[in-house]
């Protein structure tokens, strides 16, 4: 009989244990650090999506904001609201009234308070001569020290003393509001970090992987189709076939230098658009395609070719009646995975000059945009201290998407999956 | 020998066949359906099949049998030119049906498969429901103008393989959730549905149990009456309950044909009785 030596077994049993603990360990250590950065970008971005805004006594004079009867949207967008919301700021601290002073004490105001104003008339123009309360944005500086972003001592305070307590009382009398900030989400990028968006970015991206789906999609099962199911398997297959697999791991940058050569400087197309940059993805994504659909389809069973052809079915009937069919699942699962990918992409849509500040929300893909992580780019690369919680919020907003698409490749995979057995 | 009486035996108490019956009708109704002449099948280098010669006759069932591989599912790959999409494989000599070569250039592939089915080895149901899978052929081959007359094509191909009962309440349930058997006689549906002259079954029993394999035997008995059935086996038994006619493969070569009483009592050639009697295989 085999004698094992006990001392021997006893090593192994424990190598056996010793391995597991270093695979949970390394879990370990993986899912903490991605705790960790989660924690850091939510923790630093989730004061973005709410605005620090004041609430503001307005005496609408119309002489005084430059307007005449009829208040039509034209005679209202030439006012100038500027005077009489200072006015309105005035009136709350009838103590400070040297030049100096009262110039620094508008610096609460923002820029945006204005243009809130100005919406606020449009929408009820019967208001005008009417003394209304409404809710302004304050500027950066102090939406930062509200929410807790500014030191209010030491070198970094770049408010006054006077400023800081000016605020304060305003905190004290219940004037400031912390509101959801809508504008965050829907508006376009501004030079004012307090009234800066992603809504322009969201949809400079949602149009360039639309452009990018029409053209990576069915070229890619195009040619995947060829490939594998009618070619023949000659040098040339074999040199494309090998090519293809290149061009997945050729860096993104260089798809960005093309796209520049060819479709900016050759074909003249429109820089900086989502066209372009569509373009230049679905060039990057096209392998994913490809690769992800002939392996579907080299997964289909056999038998199903055959026996469709016995049926009597021509070559291209069998596979766009049943091969393609069965092998959609995962062809589409490569396709979001693709796109997902593209969504991230930024150093291509740099170089065909996606990367304009960019003020309006692009409504084609034919005008100028910014892309999500081109805007994270440029916000966290701003001085402001007001951009530091935009950046971090631009990047839960995109992961949020990559999330989003990830979690349906994996429902359209576990579906079909089911469905097989 | 003894094997072989006791074969018989059951297969008469089956009620399946009666030997000399079969000698008999396969006599009276000898019109000729498949003539294939001198029939050689390279795979590049590998000369798969060696001048094979034989005659398929009208409305009966033949059994082709031998060792793995000895060409007898080259030879039936053949007849339905499912061989022309294997890359590199070559076939010479000449196969007729009704008198006409189909290997001839004016023979459309397409038209000729709808004229003679296949079942293959593996249940083989397209991923999709049960009456996608039977209504795929009338519908490719525009046997049906409006969905009812497609729904009868369906029931009548269902009710025909035996399976209608079974899955009536169902026809658009995944075909996929079907049993092996059931799965093979949705096949065998699916194949019908088109109304060839000729089914080709390549070992459609091999992956089923005992009890499916007795359905799928009754079933090609009734087919028998209106189609020319060729099937492939590895069971002796098989061919012998069902088949008026066998030929028996060896290395690519058709050691003997005959009609299957004879081949399983009387085999002419040594190969032949080796085989059957389970000496080698």
């Amino acid at each position: 009989m085999l004698q094992l030596d006990p001392k021997k077994l006893r090593k192994r049993a424990w190598a056996e244990r010793r391995f597991r603990l270093y695979g949970i360990m390394a879990l370990i250590f993986a899912g903490s650090v991605l705790m960790l950065l989660v924690s850091t970008i939510v923790s630093s971005g989730h004061s973005a999506f709410f605005t620090t805004e004041l609430d503001l006594e307005i005496e609408l004079d119309p002489e005084t904001m430059g307007i005449s009867a009829p208040y039509t949207k034209d005679s209202l967008m030439q006012g100038s609201y500027y005077t009489t919301i200072k006015k309105g700021l005035y009136r709350l601290f009838p103590e400070v009234t040297g030049r100096g002073e009262r110039r620094e004490l508008v610096k609460i105001l923002s820029p945006g308070a204005e243009l809130e104003l100005r919406k606020y008339l449009i929408e009820n123009p019967g208001a005008i001569g009417k003394r209304i309360t409404l809710e302004v944005p304050v500027s950066s500086d102090f939406d930062q020290l509200y929410k807790g972003n500014l030191p209010r001592t030491g070198k970094h305070t770049r408010l006054s003393q006077a400023q800081m307590a000016w605020f304060d009382t305003l905190v004290a009398d219940g004037r400031i509001r912390y509101n959801f900030n809508p504008g965050f989400l829907l508006g376009a990028d501004s030079r004012y970090p307090e009234l800066a968006g992603i809504g322009g970015a969201v949809a400079g991206s949602f149009h360039a992987l639309l452009v990018c789906f029409l053209l990576s999609f069915p070229l890619g099962i195009a040619a995947a189709v060829y490939l594998e199911e009618f070619a023949r398997d000659t040098r040339l297959t074999r040199i494309i076939e090998a090519n293809i697999n290149n061009l997945a791991a050729v860096p993104s940058v260089i798809f960005g230098l093309l796209g520049l050569a060819v479709m900016l400087n050759f074909f003249g197309l429109p820089r900086g658009t989502p066209l372009v940059g569509g373009m230049v993805l679905a060039l990057m994504t096209l392998p994913t395609i490809i690769i992800s659909c002939r392996s579907s389809l080299r997964a289909v069973s056999p038998g199903i070719r055959q026996g469709a052809l016995a049926m009597g079915a021509s070559p291209i009937q069998v596979t766009f009646h049943q091969v393609l069919p069965a092998a959609m699942p995962g062809t589409l699962t490569g396709t979001i995975i693709g796109l997902a990918q593209a969504l991230g992409e930024t150093a291509p849509l740099l170089m065909i000059g996606m990367v304009a500040f960019i003020a309006n929300v692009p409504a084609t893909p034919l005008d100028s945009a910014a892309a999500l992580p081109v805007q994270i780019y440029l916000w966290a690369e701003s001085a402001e201290r007001g951009f530091v919680e935009k950046t971090a919020a631009a990047i839960m907003v995109i992961m949020t998407f990559l999330i989003l698409m990830n979690l349906i490749a994996v429902i359209i995979r576990s579906k079909t999956q089911t469905k097989v057995e | 020998m003894n094997t072989v009486y006791r074969m018989n035996d059951a297969t008469t108490a089956n009620g399946l066949m009666d030997a000399n019956e079969a000698t008999a009708s396969a006599r009276s109704s000898a019109k000729t359906k498949l003539c294939a002449k001198n029939v050689n099948v390279y795979y590049g280098d590998t000369h798969a099949l060696h001048d094979v010669t034989l005659d398929v006759y009208s409305r009966q069932i033949t059994a082709l049998i031998g060792p793995s591989g000895c060409g007898k599912s080259t030879f039936l790959r053949c007849l339905n030119r499912m061989n022309d999409v294997v890359d590199g494989c070559r076939v010479t000599g000449s196969i007729e049906m009704d008198g006409k070569d189909i290997y001839a250039a004016n023979i459309d592939v397409v038209a000729l498969r709808s004229r003679i089915g296949m079942v293959f080895q593996k249940p083989n149901p397209f991923p999709k429901s049960i009456f996608e899978n039977v209504a795929y052929g009338p519908k490719i081959h525009g046997l049906a103008e409006h969905r009812t007359d497609l729904e009868e094509i369906v029931v009548n191909s269902l009710k025909k393989a035996g399976l209608f009962d079974e899955v009536k309440d169902r026809l658009h349930a995944p075909a996929t959730g079907l049993s092996g058997g059931q799965q093979q006689r949705l096949c065998i549906a699916r194949t019908i549905s088109i109304n060839p002259e000729v089914v080709l079954m390549d070992e459609p029993c091999s992956a089923l149990d005992p009890i499916a394999t007795a359905r799928i035997e009754d079933l090609m008995w009734e087919l028998k009456e209106n189609y020319t059935i060729i099937i492939v086996t590895h069971s002796m038994q098989q061919a012998a309950r069902v088949s008026q006619r066998t030929g028996f493969f060896h290395l690519g070569d058709l050691v003997e044909v005959g009609t299957t009483e004879k081949i399983f009592q009387n085999p002419r050639d040594k190969r032949t009785r080796d085989y059957i009697t389970g000496r080698f295989g």
